[in-house]
């Protein structure tokens, strides 16, 4: 049985609760002007009150993207891309925007920027980022990370991340996404809690909404994925169909060549077919945005696990502490009546090797006294702790909940839009190469 | 002039008929209706072989009935075309469908095989029906009329083995000598055959080739519906619009089907014949000049005097008269043929632009009903960086 990887001295700081709460305190950033790790929230860090971050409108956007080369960590020239990153405050009255941040961001740094928030606050379902290779492609898009729709894709999905966040009313008054937005020295460190998200541990009694909640995340991930493969493929076939229509184009144009009568009509139905077959392209490119909505959510149901987790982590942890005490409890007992209950090590020693002496026994009582003490301090904290975390993650889970359904039938509606647009085109063009045909 | 392919003409004799460069107007009266149907497989000791029923019905006083119901086998419309392509050799005979297909491995008694092979056949028989001067040949009368033995012992008249095997000899060796000089009109008539074999050829490819990419679409789509259902039972608040999405693709799947089967109808087999059509006019073109190169040997002979040059005069005022007749009667079955072409192929497109406007029609109302349906349940709420 794996030990629960959380050290049980350090408790996470509890997330902010009330709107002009204090932001958050123990975390390891380093860079510019801050001080050493603010562990303390009292000691005079700057806050975001004094930034006036989210009395103003703000508006975020990822605006460029830049191919750049540069060493790695092993010294090594790698490509990467770049992406800008502006802010603008909105005043008030007029509406206009001024830009005030503007800065140059790469996919890696989105992620740590990310995998703190996870950390950070573990209750909340945190948006996901676009992904980091391409999958799900069908065969003309590349599966390349240079490739400039994959880019353009990623740029909309980094952007959309960060709106997210800035739109989630616990999450956007996070201090290191301030910095992200506007400090460029600056860097984390990876912190070993996150590695306890991916242990694996047994609990007893989970909460049963947190166990459907996990049931959840498979079923929507398993079925996003399923949907989005057979997608692609769909896609691909509709490519095939298009495109082979082309043909009948230069067919027809040199077919025409030969025809007295039926010359003209053949030409001119021929330039619709090409039409036809050229129209395929930018239908799919638009198809694609219904897919990475998709994507989005299938990233979710990640995040939604990543919840479910933490809720097992925390409960593991209650579970060994509150059996850790009452094994003290029943030590204390036993030497105090001098009665072995349960079989254990030291009565077998003793029953072998005599008694211990009657100054050691009131030591060791004592000592036990003390960590029950301690002990039950202790497990009351990491109740309340629990209850605490269970209330702020189901009202997370509410509102991801809302959004979810907004989203995804937004997205569902607009897909059909785009089916609609796809068929006009259709019937205009076939309408015309009907003429044509007609004429001939 | 608009001639449909399957108005006959008025039945005068066939001789007149050929002097004429062009047709006159054909009034829409047919007297010969012949169907084909009802595939059979017949099983011997020796093969097995299919054969079709024909049903004739007819007004016509030459024939001593008003209907006929016969059964032949492939073997048997071999037979009919052959002779009259003997009969007719500077006539655009319609062409037999495939005695196998070579690619692909389709059986010889594959269903779809058996029934596009029996749509060709019929087509067969009707376009002969149709043709001013095949209509009333004697071979075809017997064809749709006689009875299995009747037909059998019809086969082994006409001009002996031997004498047959004379004619073809010495038509191969005209051949090979070749023509000396086409006229301009059979130049510019052998340029455009072989243009449009080689256009129609590459048209029947490309429709195949869209006929299997519309039925790989189909088959992925088929898979594509059903997710839906999977992913509304594990959602409470999409149920409804999942399930409006998923039976949405379902109604596409039908009208790529009905599209597809459109295509499969109007398209493929008219485009498929022509592709036939044109390997038999380079036939025709050859005969032609075969017709030709007889005449040319036989004026060479004459200039040598290697033979009797009164039986030799008298050879070539036939061939003479041979030549122009062949002549003619392409000249004018050419324009015919050409007329037929224009109209079945241009109205084989159209059918295809109808079917993809229904089908585009279709699926657009399927998705409007969608929408329709769950946009009002739908509230979209600003989401900017308000607090």
């Amino acid at each position: 049985m794996e030990q629960a990887p959380l050290d049980p001295e350090r408790q996470l700081p509890p997330a902010p609760l009330e709107p002009l709460g204090r932001s958050d305190a123990g975390l390891e950033a380093t860079g510019g002007e801050e001080a050493e790790g603010s562990r303390d929230a009292g000691s005079g860090v700057d806050t975001m009150t004094e930034n006036n971050f989210w009395l103003k409108k703000i508006e975020i956007s990822v605006s460029e993207a830049e191919k750049r080369t540069g060493r790695n960590a092993m010294n090594m020239q790698e490509t990467y891309t770049a992406y800008l990153v502006e802010t603008r405050s909105v005043e008030h009255a007029d509406g206009q925007s001024v830009l005030t941040d503007s800065l140059w961001r790469r996919y890696s740094e989105f992620e740590l920027l990310r995998n703190y928030l996870l950390v950070y606050y573990p209750h909340i379902v945190v948006p996901p980022l676009p992904e980091k290779r391409a999958e799900f492609v069908w065969h003309k898009l590349s599966a390349d990370n240079m490739d400039p729709d994959f880019v353009e894709r990623r740029r909309i999905g980094l952007e959309n991340f960060l709106l997210r966040i800035a739109s989630h009313p616990i999450l956007c008054r996070d201090k290191i996404f301030y910095l992200f937005l506007t400090q460029t020295n600056y860097f984390f460190q990876a912190d070993s809690r996150l590695k306890a998200l991916n242990a694996t541990f047994r609990v007893k009694n989970p909460d049963k909404r947190f166990t459907e909640l996990k049931h959840y995340s498979d079923e929507l991930q398993s079925v996003i994925s399923h949907l989005l493969r057979v997608r692609a493929r769909v896609a691909d076939r509709l490519y095939g169909v298009y495109k082979v229509h082309g043909n009948y184009g230069r067919v027809f144009s040199e077919w025409s060549a030969i025809e007295k009568e039926m010359g003209d009509g053949l030409q001119s139905a021929g330039h619709h077919m090409d039409v036809y077959a050229s129209s395929i392209d930018d239908i799919l490119e638009d198809e694609e945005h219904y897919a990475d909505q998709l994507k989005e959510y299938l990233f979710y149901a990640e995040a939604l696990r990543a919840v479910c987790r933490k809720h097992e982590l925390m409960q593991y942890d209650l579970e060994m502490a509150a059996q850790d005490l009452a094994s003290k409890k029943q030590q204390c007992e036993e030497l105090a009546t001098g009665t072995v209950r349960t079989f254990s090590l030291k009565g077998m020693t003793t029953k072998l090797f005599g008694q211990e002496a009657p100054e050691q026994r009131e030591a060791r009582i004592k000592v036990l006294e003390e960590q029950i003490n301690e002990g039950e301090q202790q497990l009351k904290s990491k109740n309340l702790e629990g209850r605490e975390f269970v209330k702020n993650a189901w009202a997370d889970i509410e509102r991801f909940k809302e959004q979810k359904n907004r989203d995804l039938k937004e997205a569902l509606i607009s897909y059909a839009v785009m089916q609609i647009s796809m068929c006009k085109k259709g019937i205009q063009v076939w309408t015309n190469a009907k003429e044509c045909f007609s004429k001939m | 002039m608009d001639m449909n392919s399957f108005s006959p003409m008025m039945p005068t004799s066939p001789l007149s008929m050929i002097n004429q460069i062009k047709f006159e107007d054909e009034p829409d009266v047919k007297d010969l209706f012949i169907t084909v149907d009802e595939p059979e497989s017949h099983v011997t000791t020796i093969e097995t072989f299919i054969t079709y029923r024909i049903i004739t019905k007819t007004s016509r006083g030459e024939f001593d009935s008003s209907e006929f119901e016969v059964r032949r086998r492939y073997q048997d419309f071999l037979w009919l075309k052959g002779k009259l392509e003997e009969a007719h050799p500077t006539l655009i005979i319609p062409p037999l469908p495939e005695k196998f297909i070579v690619k692909g491995m389709v059986e010889r008694f594959n269903e779809d095989f058996i029934e596009t092979r029996r749509k060709a056949l019929h087509k067969f028989l009707n376009r002969i029906a149709d043709h001013p001067t095949l209509t009333f040949n004697e071979d075809f009368k017997v064809f749709l009329t006689a009875q299995a033995w009747e037909l059998s012992s019809h086969k082994k008249q006409g001009p002996g083995l031997l004498s047959r095997m004379g004619q073809t000899v010495r038509a191969v060796a005209s051949s090979m000598r070749g023509v000396k000089s086409r006229p301009e009109e059979f130049m510019e008539m052998n340029t455009f055959i072989e243009m449009f074999s080689q256009k129609v050829n590459l048209i029947d490819k490309i429709s195949q080739r869209i006929y299997k990419e519309e039925r790989e679409y189909f088959d992925e789509m088929k898979e594509y519906g059903p997710i839906y259902i999977l992913w509304s039972a594990s959602e409470d608040d999409l149920v409804d619009i999942l399930k409006d999405v998923s039976s949405c693709i379902d109604r596409c799947c039908k009208a790529t089907e009905k599209r597809m089967a459109g295509l499969s109808e109007a398209l493929l087999p008219v485009v498929h014949e022509y592709v036939l059509y044109s390997e038999m006019l380079m036939g025709v073109m050859k005969r032609r000049d075969q017709i030709q190169a007889e005449l040319e040997s036989r004026l060479e002979a004459l200039t040598y005097k290697k033979a009797d040059t009164d039986l030799l005069t008298e050879e070539i005022g036939k061939l003479e008269d041979k030549v122009e007749c062949a002549n003619n009667a392409l000249k004018a079955d050419w324009e015919r043929w050409k007329l037929n072409m224009q109209n079945d192929l241009k109205s084989a497109f159209t059918d295809v632009a109808e079917e993809n406007i229904h089908y585009y029609e279709q699926v657009s109302q399927t998705e409007e009903y969608l929408i329709n349906l769950d946009s009002d349940l739908f509230l979209r709420e600003d989401l900017d960086n308000n607090f």
